[in-house]
């Protein structure tokens, strides 16, 4: 089914906000925001229904522009408002958006816990390797021996696998796309939107001024190349072996799992509880 | 007065789209207000149709060589290029 852009355009975006947005040109957040709304746009849902939350970062500006109901919190604690929200208001569709240094670093502790609870909730990660914002600070996902900032001479710590990181956590339903897979990043995005229970997206996205500039990889199109390069999809990436995967980033559904969800557990307990009290 | 504008020019296009050798034609739209000229949809463009100005921002010369994939819409970070099917030229004056 093809999107008419016109639509999500007027039906979406906030158009008292200052456009064009303030990312970069080129910058992959655009496409991530471009992605969302799409699968927004399939799923029919009213405007009301949506809760968009973030913390601070390149990304997290994105619920700015967008006409949902919106929340932009502190830095890393988009999970956590979002899991109050959530109990609440469990009819609401609550989406959060983080970068990396958000979910995994500040956030980290957040991003775990919220995996294990199983929350009925969609978290969309933008991965850029990178501090963006606050002006190229390393963060957990920035690959050993590339520069940055505060890592001038070569990055001397290693780097961690968000998505393999929420499995291990988790969470329910576990993906990850390119911003080259704008395609298939819009359809992940609509499945793990759907699903009940804690669903994360992986979206791994090109920061080049302050990544691809120090670590001499180009600008967008040359980063967007190196993405459609190296992308295997999981069924292609069951075949290779692990050396044949460094540098590859495996693309598509990782995790898929039914899990009971902690809300309606919760409302279970409350029944037991009841019960119990009653035959006192 | 809208009819009697619209009459001349409408069996030629009726033509033109009932011929069942005529392929699917597009039209695309560059909005140079929100454009940042990043240049992922020149470097991108399977037909690579899409040329660069002066500014480095997106122009189409030839319409009629797109394809409809919508890489191009799908992949501008700033909303600022659409791909419709191209409709039936009613007036005159439309482009």
């Amino acid at each position: 089914m093809t999107i008419p852009a016109q639509a999500i355009r007027h039906k979406y975006l906030r158009h008292n906000k200052k456009f064009p947005h303030v990312w970069c040109p080129g910058c992959g957040n655009g496409i991530v925001m471009a992605a969302l709304l799409r699968a927004i746009y399939r799923m029919e849902l009213s405007k009301d229904e949506i809760v968009l939350a973030s913390g601070i970062g390149c990304s997290s500006r994105m619920p700015t522009y967008t006409d949902f109901n919106t929340l932009h919190t502190t830095h890393g604690r988009a999970l956590t408002f979002a899991t109050g929200l959530k109990l609440a208001k469990p009819s609401l569709n609550v989406v959060t958006i983080m970068g990396d240094g958000d979910a995994t670093a500040i956030g980290g502790n957040h991003f775990i816990h919220a995996a294990r609870r199983n929350l009925n909730l969609t978290a969309i990660i933008v991965n850029n390797s990178i501090y963006g914002m606050t002006g190229g600070q390393y963060s957990p996902t920035t690959p050993f021996g590339s520069k940055s900032t505060t890592s001038l001479y070569g990055h001397i710590e290693h780097d961690f696998s968000i998505a393999e990181l929420a499995v291990t956590a988790g969470a329910s339903f576990v993906a990850r796309a390119t911003v080259y897979h704008a395609a298939l990043m819009d359809k992940l995005i609509e499945q793990a939107m759907r699903k009940r229970g804690f669903a994360v997206v992986e979206v791994i996205s090109n920061c080049h001024v302050q990544y691809g500039r120090r670590n001499k990889l180009g600008g967008a199109v040359e980063m967007l190349k190196t993405y459609r390069d190296n992308a295997v999809t999981v069924k292609k990436a069951e075949k290779l072996s692990a050396e044949e995967l460094a540098g590859k980033i495996t693309i598509g559904v990782l995790t898929d799992r039914e899990m009971p969800i902690s809300t309606e557990e919760y409302k279970k307990v409350r029944q037991r509880a009841n019960e119990a009290e009653g035959e006192l | 007065m809208k009819e009697k504008k619209t009459s001349p020019d409408q069996p030629a296009t009726t033509e033109t789209t009932q011929t069942p050798k005529k392929k699917k034609l597009y039209d695309i739209e560059f909005y140079h207000d929100w454009c940042k000229a990043c240049g992922i949809c020149i470097a991108f463009c399977p037909r690579h149709i899409i040329i660069a100005d002066k500014n480095g921002k997106p122009g189409i010369e030839d319409p009629d060589k797109c394809i409809g994939c919508r890489f191009c819409e799908m992949h501008c970070p700033d909303f600022a290029i659409t791909v419709c099917d191209r409709q039936p030229r009613r007036r005159k004056d439309d482009i």
